[in-house]
């Protein structure tokens, strides 16, 4: 088998490409919250609807979203492989456990699994529309472009969407509260000028980007109430 | 003190195994946890049954052979080795549940006994230095900076108990490899197999069927000999550097 293979098919190296692909997904959800955060821009969706279209069209991101989507598919695989070994290293379970961990450090099978719902629901109701399916159009400055803001705003005035998106946002939270220290850990960054900082950076991270990200539904659901 | 006991029992590597309750009366505080299970044994004995097979040596928190998943932890209640943990800790009349090791690598022999030999294939695999035979070289001829030689030694404190791999949710033994591979590769001695060490013991740990790590932190919070997580990072590090730069293809 080649080298390089069964370096990342070992159970170090099948952790080094989830902790890599998770910072890199991290990267990621700051680059989207940014995108987001127009949607609360209050001017009809024109600054949303223009950037959605650079998204759609720039060759340099459409580049960046294969190797986004790549890493995802990267994440998932190799985490259920490495459960899936996990699992099979203790066939008998104990009668009592008590833990000294954190919850979500034991449950990012669980919360990674319930965030892949999400996203599956995510991407088939705006980007897969957004790419392929039926859109309605605006005209802005005289350009016509699909009308992306609309089917946001349609979509975040139905509660029961409101409401998983902000539930799903909580288990993203859970999940980066374990998963973006953890990943330093695993790329063997640990020192005790460092390590200090990443835990609090990776606290603030996991509260702050999912509590951005869940904000914008509810303000455009109650904008929408109003 | 009074407990109320319920043990795994288990004939063989072969059988199915239940737990069985027993009580034991008049037991001292100070007693550790296997003088009690002494005394158990020779009630059982005078019974006419089978006492119950437990792991055992130094009795002196240094050899690693005690085991027991006690109350949901490796070696019971507090960071210590099951023969260094006292009855004091438990409650009068406390009912203590006593379950061995359970991973898949370490089958059950035989009630609390299991095999920990993959430890040993795992050390076969690197865990070593070359030296020329012939008399002892000079102490300290080598210069090595305090902090290293310490940081060196608190990873060699390791005993190899296996408590880390009880207490891993994913049953892994990333904090004993660790300990073992930051010991040698921290010190000069350990330089010439450095990289080999690495790649040969990860891979064996593997073979075994050992879980990977998701750094919950567990394994060093119950460790016997507080081997600090760091040793885990060491560890992803020099398995990486390794792979990467090594000429074993």
């Amino acid at each position: 088998m080649n080298w390089f293979i069964k370096a990342f098919t070992s159970t170090i190296g099948r952790k080094i490409v989830v902790a890599f692909t998770g910072l890199f997904l991290c990267l990621f959800l700051v680059v989207h919250l940014l995108g987001n955060l127009q949607l609360l821009a209050n001017d009809g969706g024109k600054s949303f609807n223009l950037y959605a279209k650079f998204m759609t069209t720039s060759p340099i991101i459409q580049t960046i979203s294969i190797l986004n989507f790549a890493f995802i598919l990267l994440h998932i695989i190799q985490s259920l492989i490495l459960t899936f070994y996990n699992r099979r290293a203790r066939p008998v379970r104990y009668a009592i456990v008590e833990n000294k961990s954190t919850w979500a450090s034991r449950n990012m099978a669980f919360l990674g699994t319930f965030v892949l719902i999400f996203l599956v629901g995510h991407l088939a109701g705006f980007w897969w529309r957004m790419k392929f399916g039926e859109m309605p159009i605006v005209g802005i400055d005289g350009v016509q472009v699909k009308d992306l803001y609309r089917v946001v705003y349609e979509a975040f005035s139905n509660l029961g969407i409101v409401v998983f998106y902000v539930i799903s946002m909580g288990f993203i939270a859970f999940h980066l509260s374990h998963g973006f220290q953890s990943a330093f850990q695993t790329l063997g960054i640990h020192h005790v000028k460092y390590t200090p900082l990443i835990q609090t950076v990776g606290w603030l991270f996991s509260i702050i980007i999912p509590l951005a990200y869940a904000i914008i539904p509810i303000v455009m659901y109650l904008r929408n109430v109003n | 003190m009074n407990f109320t006991l319920k043990v795994w029992r288990q004939k063989n590597a072969q059988s199915k195994g239940e737990f069985k309750t027993y009580h034991v009366k008049d037991i001292s505080p100070d007693m550790s946890f296997l003088e009690m299970f002494d005394v158990l044994n020779e009630e059982l004995l005078l019974k006419g049954e089978d006492p119950i097979a437990f792991d055992h040596d130094c009795r002196e928190g240094i050899c690693g052979m005690c085991s027991m998943y006690i109350n949901g932890h490796p070696h019971g209640p507090g960071q210590t080795t099951t023969c260094q943990l006292h009855m004091r800790m438990f409650k009068d009349g406390e009912t203590i549940v006593v379950e061995p090791w359970r991973a898949k690598p370490f089958p059950v022999i035989k009630d609390l006994v299991v095999d920990r030999s993959a430890f040993d294939r795992i050390i076969q695999a690197g865990g070593y230095i070359s030296v020329n035979t012939g008399s002892a070289p000079d102490a300290n001829e080598i210069p090595i900076p305090k902090e290293v030689a310490e940081a060196a030694f608190n990873a060699a404190t390791c005993i190899g108990c296996g408590a880390c791999v009880a207490a891993c949710k994913n049953a892994s033994a990333m904090l004993f490899v660790a300990a073992k591979v930051a010991h040698l590769a921290l010190l000069p001695q350990g330089q010439p197999e450095r990289k080999r060490r690495v790649e040969r013991m990860v891979a064996q740990m593997d073979a075994e069927g050992f879980g990977a790590c998701t750094n919950t932190g567990a394994c060093a919070a119950e460790c016997p000999k507080e081997i600090s997580l760091a040793n885990i990072a060491l560890l992803n590090r020099e398995y990486l550097a390794a792979k990467l730069t090594s000429e074993y293809v």
